[in-house]
């Protein structure tokens, strides 16, 4: 089991939650305090060099037009990281290559961060949430095919060695396709895919090798994603392939009521508020799913998990936390209920939490907890499991 | 009231499976319906087809008309029309297009200038006058619902769609209407750059109608629209937002019909 530290980087500092009619898209820049966002990018950096130094890996994401996430350019954190840490790996999760719509520019951003790091790179792509489409400008109906047109192109750019070529697709044109650099890793960086519940994509992640991720999900459903993808090896006929990933929010404290505390600072994520516009633009899910919202089942995929308690959170492992021994049963419990899992993706900072509180929570988990987890075994396809 | 009578069909266009409703009899009309598919169950369709065979294709991805990744905004559904005007042997026919279908229309009459004889536009998307800054539609898309709603009509209560009475098929077409109208008109939004140094070659005798209360395309923007197109007459509705014939059926019938006519 890999374990990974992660902080959207928020911007807490918010007027009254009940004040705004939202926390992305459009809420005004005014709300911003440059001298703020300046402490809150060091110290966030700080955390991830501490993450280094207690052997967890490293895990960044990029959002923007929005307060709960300031890294607007995963490739500029994951750069400073490369240069900044020395054991762990590092994942961007993921480069919104649909809405980026330059894919060769990522593969150069790839490649480079990977020799600066000397292959220390775990790529990830994501389609990118339904907020994101906005500050993007992608038409939303057309998402998932410029995901996959712009992934294939970047790992055909990684791995043409013997001079240029041309490439004129549905979205992207380019000539003379030559990449300086290439990537350290060979024949490149491992790729990763997020997603939430199309699982012919989840299908086609698994086909490729790439591992495969999804985030603050429901356990049952985690299962359900992690079991169709597990199963494509059957389908495809393939060997095996690169793993699964969850993201769950993970506090470890030395006491109950400290881990109580932490980890309701931590569900600030999950009441990040948005205007219903911007929820679900036209065609960013599918036919079926609108025909739901019309009838008022659906009303969008980040509102499930909104305004539960942390009981309800930490019974469908989206939330993880106690005292040391607690949270490693949690993660046990999770792994067997999903059927394994390879990375254990932890959000362990979010909304005001401080730095002290990070700190004291991963430092407790990577003492106390990481070694009663890291020796789960790696999950295994489906048909290799039926095979044996 | 009931339509005399109707022949729903399917044809093939350019290798796309398009559903088409025929009302009526007489000299053929085409109408082009707004991407919400409202005018499909007015009483206007019966009024228009007591003197014409009323021809009411849906664009693809619309209705239950296919919608192939190659359709990729007004520009090619306007090319499908003209080949729908082909395959049914007519030209110089009249035509009506509301909203999103005036701008198919309009794309249609500046290509094939001969293909009406008659054009009516009622709050026709399709051009951008400002600049940069300028914002010429408002922007759907970025807005709250009941803004929206509160642009798109005068009187809110005429627009209210009671989504839980319709069985799953009824609101599958709504929810296909609403994606392939952002699929074809997200960006640019609304409008084709091209469109506007195209409007002179239209030669149809051409009405546009429109909503005073129009808050998505304002009356300044529909007279703008209007005089661009040679020869073109403007006419306003009261008491009407971005739907007149729907708000307003009397009104619209009695500056549409003595057109047609």
């Amino acid at each position: 089991m890999y374990a990974w530290h992660f902080t959207e980087m928020p911007y807490p500092h918010l007027p009254p939650l009940e004040t705004l009619s939202t926390m992305r898209v459009s809420l005004a820049s005014k709300h911003y305090d440059p001298r703020l966002g300046a402490d809150l990018y060091n110290r966030y950096f700080d955390e991830y060099m501490i993450a280094d130094d207690l052997g967890l890996n490293l895990l960044l994401n990029e959002h923007h037009q929005t307060a709960t996430c300031i890294d607007v350019a995963a490739p500029l954190s994951a750069a400073i990281l490369a240069r900044q840490t020395r054991k762990g790996r590092i994942c961007i999760l993921g480069n919104p290559i649909a809405n980026r719509g330059d894919p060769i520019r990522i593969a150069e951003e790839m490649a480079m961060i990977d020799c600066i790091s000397r292959g220390r790179l775990d790529v990830g792509f994501v389609r990118g949430v339904p907020y994101e489409i906005f500050a993007a400008n992608t038409n939303p109906t057309q998402t998932v095919e410029r995901l996959w047109e712009g992934i294939d192109l970047v790992a055909k750019a990684w791995t043409s060695t013997e001079g240029p070529f041309n490439f004129e697709g549905r979205f992207t044109h380019k000539r003379a396709i030559n990449l300086w650099p290439r990537p350290y890793q060979t024949p490149h960086p491992a790729i990763w895919l997020t997603g939430s519940s199309d699982l012919d994509n989840i299908k086609r992640a698994a086909a490729r090798g790439f591992v495969f991720a999804t985030f603050l999900q429901p356990h049952a459903k985690v299962k359900w994603m992690f079991d169709g993808y597990r199963s494509a090896f059957r389908d495809t006929g393939l060997p095996g392939g690169g793993g699964t990933a969850y993201m769950p929010l993970v506090f470890t404290a030395d006491s109950d009521a400290e881990a109580e505390a932490g980890a309701k600072e931590l569900t600030w994520y999950l009441d990040a508020k948005s205007e219903p516009q911007y929820r679900n633009p036209p065609g960013y899910v599918t036919v079926d799913f609108n025909v739901q919202a019309l009838k008022g089942a659906f009303s969008g995929r980040s509102e499930a998990m909104r305004k539960q308690s942390i009981e309800f959170l930490k019974d469908q492992g989206v939330l993880i936390y106690g005292k040391p021994d607690d949270v490693a049963q949690q993660i046990k419990r999770l792994y067997d209920l999903v059927g394994g899992f390879d990375h254990l993706l932890m959000m362990q900072q979010a909304g005001y939490m401080s730095h002290e509180r990070t700190v004291k929570s991963m430092t407790l988990f990577a003492k106390e907890v990481y070694p009663q987890i890291i020796d789960l075994p790696r999950t295994k396809p489906l048909n290799i499991a039926a095979a044996e | 009231m009931t339509i005399a009578t109707t022949d729903r069909r399917r044809i093939e266009l350019a290798g796309i499976d398009i559903e088409l409703a025929l009302h009526g009899q007489g000299r053929p009309l085409l109408l082009l319906s707004s991407e919400e598919q409202l005018e499909q169950d007015l009483p206007l369709i019966t009024d228009l087809a007591r003197r014409h065979q009323v021809i009411v294709p849906s664009a693809p991805g619309f209705g239950r008309s296919d919608r192939p990744d190659w359709i990729s905004n007004p520009d090619d559904i306007a090319y499908l029309y003209l080949e729908l005007l082909d395959k049914l042997d007519l030209s110089g026919i009249a035509a009506v297009g509301f909203s999103l279908g005036g701008w198919i229309a309009t794309e249609m009459a500046t290509k094939s200038p001969t293909a009406f004889s008659k054009l009516a536009l009622v709050s026709a998307y399709g051009i951008k006058f400002g600049g940069p800054y300028d914002v010429d539609i408002q922007d759907i898309w970025t807005s709250h619902p009941d803004k929206v709603t509160a642009w798109k009509w005068h009187d809110a209560n005429k627009g209210k769609r009671d989504f839980l009475s319709m069985d799953d098929e009824a609101l599958g077409v709504v929810a296909r209407n609403t994606e392939s109208f952002a699929r074809f008109c997200w960006d640019p939004y609304m409008h084709n750059p091209k469109l506007k140094r195209r409007l002179h070659r239209i030669k149809a005798p051409t009405l546009v109608i429109w909503g005073e209360n129009d808050g998505l395309t304002s009356p300044v923007y529909g007279k703008a629209y209007a005089d661009l197109i040679p020869g073109a007459r403007f006419e306003s509705i009261a008491a009407a937002g971005h739907y007149p014939h729907v708000e307003q059926p009397d009104a619209f019938g009695k500056i549409l019909h003595p057109f047609l006519d």
